[in-house]
């Protein structure tokens, strides 16, 4: 049986998930992603995993949204909004969008994971010292190649979005 | 008491949901949405196996994961952006010069 909490977080997030695709104005999309994306967050402090849920609430919430809506507000036209969607792709979609879901979530129904007592549901939950530890320890080689990834993947976005000849333009406009 | 089917069925309704929206949507900026759900869906079943067997490798794997899909939208609206200045349009249709 699940609780209230659970059945709230995930009405909530599956709704603004939903939201997010079919919003008549894309940046009401990107509000509700936003939304969808703090539900997340809530699933996991559900699973008693806190430090992920800020992680997830400051890069996510903070940081992508942000980064989303500026740039919806940067590609604002009245072409975007006139993208008609075709309706038998759309009618697929739904079709493919249940098919998936029904396969997927029978196999999980038939699977051992149906099983209440699958692993240790009574165990305490991780602790932060620990996921610290393996971070620094056994993992640190893929922390600092994901920091050298993060460094060269906002460089290259840097270098792709940049305006060549903007300089020489302001320079002809004074 | 939530189990853990019960997550990883909310999962599989994100993951569909994104499914749906990249084959649907012509809309660059949607289709990062939806690969945003998807990553999501992920990340949601990292941490409800990690809390259920409890294993300290999954909320590491989902916090790394968190920062590669933080870099990947860097990288993925810096190409929307080049690629709304050369078509003035953010249709992927409309993306026609690396067409096979």
């Amino acid at each position: 049986m699940v609780d209230a909490y659970f059945v709230g977080v995930a009405i909530l997030t599956i709704g603004t998930s939903i939201l997010a695709l079919e919003s008549k104005e894309l940046i009401y999309g990107a509000i509700a992603l936003a939304i969808s994306l703090l539900g997340i967050a809530g699933f996991f402090l559900l699973l008693d995993s806190t430090f992920v849920a800020m992680f997830q609430i400051t890069v996510y919430v903070g940081a992508v949204a942000v980064l989303v809506i500026f740039t919806v507000m940067l590609v604002r036209t009245q072409d975007l909004f006139t993208i008609k969607d075709d309706k038998g792709r759309k009618v697929g979609g739904i079709i493919l969008m249940l098919l998936i879901m029904g396969g997927i979530g029978a196999i999980f129904l038939v699977s051992g994971i149906n099983n209440p007592m699958f692993g240790k549901p009574d165990s305490k939950p991780v602790d932060i010292v620990e996921i610290g530890k393996s971070m620094l320890t056994y993992y640190s080689p893929a922390l600092i190649v994901l920091g050298l990834t993060l460094a060269g993947a906002v460089i290259g976005a840097l270098a792709l979005a940049r305006r060549e000849g903007l300089l020489k333009e302001n320079e002809s406009v004074n | 008491m939530n189990q853990l089917i019960d997550f990883v069925f909310v999962s599989v309704i994100l993951f569909s949901i994104g499914i749906y929206g990249l084959v649907v949507k012509r809309n660059a900026v949607r289709m990062i949405f939806s690969i945003e759900i998807i990553a999501n869906a992920a990340n949601l079943n990292l941490i409800a196996f990690s809390r259920y067997i409890h294993n300290v490798e999954g909320q590491v794997f989902a916090l790394f994961s968190i920062a590669i899909a933080a870099a990947e939208v860097a990288v993925a609206l810096g190409i929307i952006i080049i690629a709304y200045r050369l078509y003035k349009q953010i249709d992927v249709e409309e993306f026609r010069s690396l067409k096979g």
